[in-house]
């Protein structure tokens, strides 16, 4: 298992931390007067998602943690698992509720995701920060009403509900960022 | 990774460099304090174990080299300068310490550390407090504090009596069990620990904080009072939480200083680092007899980035060490 000392320590490494696997948020490195140099650590737990901060001894080791970020295509669903697939090697990979948390609404069979890999699991998966979903339902709200004022909220073929604008219909496509979870546009199919 | 040929500071920056050492040599001019020039090479290194010298080999010929070591300050040559018969001096010295990298360090710095014969800690912080303000454009803050006072205040611990323990307890307590292995038993390492990570962190914002009278374990190369409990003649400056600058009232004591560059020593083999040479010339020179001074040391990368308010010390060099 590779490892790295205090002085490899940067934003995005990913190490193992009381058995879980991170990603260092900052470090920083610390020598106070004359005492001992160190290094004032911040780490995103990736299991939790909680943000630690501690100090580590300059040169002090730790464990890599075997985490990759891949691009997989979302396949479907079955229930309990989420089946996604890498597009190069048709490898397939099975994520739980956990790992996909709030992905779920946004996902579409056949959408490019971010899956994150930890010794070759699903850890998280990240939806693409734009998608492309038709409206099921939503209040057939006010004929002529293109102002975008307002707004109402519509429910996605996916399940997610957002705000839509008042002149959006059932049945019609709309693009929605992911990150904030706000409509972005129609779609003109 | 950026192609790393151009400087990483801006062009502004040198400027800024230029006119800081320009203020600060007009300074000195004007006090009559003499600007000296000493080697960055020495057949000695700092003996203190949290110190790491580079070294390097003088080849005098196929058979015979030397080990030379880069000076991590240049306190030694200075105080040989003293003891001659100098008079004040001031240097802009290049420095260097192995493994100090981040955004206030760089293996390589510049360190402003001047002399003044016959002051005490409170003289020499009167006139650091003259310099600064001719370095910055705005008016500032000053404070003055004592160690312990500032340490009781802020972890009801009494430094004066302190122990390991305690400390490692309080850091514990505060969610830093780590602690520990950073520290080992010093007890001079957790409190400078708990200072950096509990203190350091609180002080007020544009304040310049000038911390005096350090518990006896952490004198250094600093005379001891003769209050009870005795106390360092040290000091360190703090502003917007970065340290600034750490200065003593020297201890001219030969045998004395020799006692603590073997106690440093002794910890160093304790802690299975590299065995250094201990200056020998110092000691001589110290012998021979240094006239009662104080000196400081102040890290002129730092005081550039809080003069021009940059965030990293790589904004302020023209080439931090990995395009060196």
């Amino acid at each position: 298992m590779a490892t790295y000392s205090t002085n490899d320590f940067k934003g995005g490494l990913k190490i193992m931390m009381d058995r879980d696997p991170c990603s260092i948020v900052e470090n920083e490195f610390v020598r106070p007067g004359k005492g001992p140099a160190f290094s004032r650590v911040k780490y995103r737990n990736l299991k939790t998602g909680r943000v630690i901060e501690r100090t580590f001894k300059s040169g002090e080791t730790v464990d890599a943690a075997d985490v990759m970020e891949t691009d997989m295509v979302y396949l479907y669903a079955d229930g309990d698992f989420w089946h996604f697939m890498d597009e190069e090697s048709y490898e397939q990979v099975s994520a739980d509720a956990v790992a996909v948390g709030d992905s779920s609404k946004w996902l579409k069979e056949q959408d490019k995701c971010t899956v994150t890999l930890w010794n070759g699991a699903p850890l998280s998966v990240e939806a693409p920060n734009f998608v492309e979903l038709a409206v099921s339902d939503t209040d057939p709200g006010l004929k002529g009403d293109t102002s975008g004022g307002g707004g109402k909220p519509a429910t996605l073929e996916t399940g997610a509900v957002v705000r839509v604008p008042l002149f959006v219909q059932i049945g019609e496509v709309i693009k929605v960022d992911t990150r904030t979870g706000e409509y972005s546009s129609r779609v003109k199919s | 990774m950026n192609n790393p040929w151009p400087p990483t500071c801006s062009a502004a920056l040198l400027h800024q460099r230029a006119e800081l050492y320009q203020t600060i040599r007009s300074f000195f001019a004007e006090k009559g304090v003499l600007e000296v020039d000493t080697p960055v090479l020495s057949a000695a290194a700092s003996c203190d174990v949290n110190l790491d010298s580079f070294s390097t080999e003088l080849v005098n010929g196929a058979q015979r080299s030397q080990k030379l070591y880069l000076q991590t300050s240049p306190e030694f040559a200075m105080k040989r300068l003293l003891a001659s018969g100098s008079g004040c001096i001031y240097q802009i010295a290049k420095s260097f310490r192995q493994g100090e990298s981040g955004r206030f360090h760089n293996p390589e710095f510049s360190l402003l550390e001047w002399y003044r014969v016959g002051f005490t800690v409170q003289d020499l912080i009167a006139e650091m407090i003259e310099l600064l303000m001719s370095c910055f454009s705005q008016n500032m803050a000053f404070q003055t504090t004592n160690y312990a006072r500032l340490y009781v205040q802020m972890t009801a611990i009494d430094p004066h009596h302190a122990t390991i323990e305690q400390l490692m307890d309080y850091a514990s307590a505060q969610g830093n069990p780590e602690a520990v292995e950073i520290c080992g038993d010093s007890l001079s390492n957790g409190l400078d620990y708990v200072f950096s990570q509990y203190i350091q962190p609180r002080l007020k914002k544009n304040v310049v904080y000038f911390v005096t009278d350090y518990p006896v374990c952490m004198a250094m190369l600093a005379k001891l009072s003769d209050d009870t409990p005795a106390t360092a003649k040290r000091f360190e400056v703090y502003f917007n939480n970065v340290e600034l600058a750490n200065g003593y009232e020297e201890l001219t004591d030969a045998r004395q200083q020799k006692a603590r560059f073997e106690e440093e020593l002794a910890d160093r083999k304790k802690q299975g680092l590299d065995k250094v040479p201990m200056d020998h010339n110092l000691l001589s020179a110290l012998e021979s007899g240094m006239p009662e001074c104080s000196g400081v040391a102040l890290g002129l990368d730092r005081l550039l980035m809080l003069v021009a308010e940059t965030q990293s010390i790589n904004e302020v060099l023209s080439f931090p060490i990995n395009r060196a």
